[in-house]
């Protein structure tokens, strides 16, 4: 009984594993309802803002901002790369690295040099293993995470960018298409490009490209310069709490699809328990009748 | 010509309205301004203080900003506000206290206080409070 004492205590630590693995699982699941409503919520702005800059990459300003023109040559590129703080959510953050890589090798065979803004704990570990430039970390950013907190991380890149060691900047991060697929993306903040807004105004008249001009107030440089930093905090927080939802819905899958697996774990040693009891019992009835037998 | 135009106000935090109005007066950085259909794009940053939205056939609804840009397209308008809210939803003894306190910070040098700050809180509490005064006036008139 030696065999089946051990599958015994084999399934019971089986059990308390799925017990753990379907509270996360729960806990996912409502944790992702709070991600998508921050999600929500932040997006009407993003989207507007997306939508005011697309019109101004369409406008003919008389001043031209920094981050609306094009460099001729591009010799260092920057990422912010957007991943979570803990793992156990499926292959989310791999995902995201190996989209991310292909990027990086293929700008490195041009022979341009890439820098890294990591947010969130695992791109951390990431970079520190492959070993890119990291200029920026920042992680615990938690379930709901602020502008002010990713202010610090992107001050860094835009700053490299506007000294000209910068000369594109990209934002990597999840797409959340439902709950159960989560897209890799690589997303171009700057230089901003005039198809920027465009999936946003199809059915807008006012995309009248190089004819006119706004009236800024105060004055262009000072209004530009505000607005645009905007955009890329907006853009990038909204990228940060898109993942957010991203990261609980893949731990929510992760975690049923552990329970399942662990049931069906349990399943099947139940099955060789049985057999192992079952087979000593047999034994021990013929040995008794060997034993009879005998006499 | 279309004697109405879209309007959308959206916060970081959500959209606080979209519909098709008349007018809309802001409080810019330079000054107060109206803008009705058809009006030249313009480009603004908003100063804390009182966004009014009038309807067509004169009805009128009250928000208030608490700074932020405003796009103007001769058929819609944009305010990306940093924080915005409905004017009936301020509460008048919350701002006066937020005004004294900012004061008080202002004017107490002792204290290790960021200036540029503080100066901006006083400004946003007074921005509620003409905010609820212009929307009390209102009502008193009607």
């Amino acid at each position: 009984m030696a065999a089946a004492k051990e599958i015994r205590t084999q399934i019971g630590s089986i059990k308390n594993t799925q017990k753990i693995t379907s509270a996360m699982e729960m806990v996912a699941a409502s944790k992702m309802r709070k991600a998508q409503d921050l999600m929500r919520a932040s997006q009407p702005y993003a989207k507007q803002i997306r939508n005011v800059v697309g019109h101004l990459a369409n406008a003919n300003p008389e001043y031209r901002h920094d981050y609306m023109v094009e460099r001729s040559e591009v010799k260092r590129v920057g990422y912010i790369v957007v991943s979570t703080d803990r793992g156990l959510c499926g292959g989310l953050n791999h995902n995201l690295f190996k989209a991310l890589l292909k990027e990086a090798v293929s700008w490195k065979q041009q022979g341009v040099e890439q820098d890294f803004c990591a947010l969130g704990a695992k791109a951390s570990t990431f970079f520190r293993n492959y070993g890119g430039n990291l200029v920026a970390a920042k992680s615990g950013l938690g379930e709901a995470p602020t502008v002010e907190g990713l202010i610090g991380s992107i001050k860094v890149m835009l700053e490299a960018y506007d000294e000209g060691r910068l000369d594109r900047l990209y934002v990597v991060h999840n797409e959340f298409v439902n709950t159960m697929t989560q897209k890799p993306v690589v997303r171009q903040l700057l230089p901003l490009s005039p198809d920027m807004g465009a999936d946003a105004e199809q059915d807008d008249e006012n995309a009248r490209p190089g004819s006119w001009d706004y009236l800024y107030e105060p004055d262009a440089k000072a209004l530009l310069d505000s607005l645009l930093v905007r955009f890329i905090e907006s853009q990038v927080y909204q990228a940060v709490v898109e993942n957010g939802a991203c990261e609980q819905a893949a731990r929510m899958i992760a975690m049923k699809s552990a329970t399942d697996n662990a049931g069906g774990l349990i399943d099947d040693l139940e099955m060789v328990y049985n057999k192992a009891r079952q087979a000593a019992i047999t034994q021990e009835i013929s040995e008794i009748v060997g034993g009879a037998a005998a006499v | 010509m279309a004697n109405s135009f879209t309007c959308n106000i959206v916060s970081a935090e959500a959209s606080i309205f979209s519909g098709t109005v008349e007018q809309v007066i802001a409080s810019g950085v330079m000054g107060d301004l109206g803008v009705l259909p058809g009006h030249a794009p313009l480009l603004t940053e908003l100063q804390p203080g009182p966004v009014r939205v009038i309807y067509d056939g004169g009805a009128e609804e009250n928000f208030y900003v608490t700074g932020g840009f405003m796009e103007v397209q001769p058929d819609v308008v944009t305010i990306l506000a940093d924080a915005a809210s409905r004017a009936s939803d301020l509460n008048e003894a919350a701002a006066e206290e937020a005004r004294q306190q900012a004061l008080k910070a202002f004017n107490d040098k002792s204290s290790e206080l960021d200036y540029t700050r503080a100066a901006a809180e006083l400004a946003e509490a007074v921005a509620q409070l003409r905010t609820i005064q212009q929307l009390r006036k209102k009502a008193g008139k009607g």
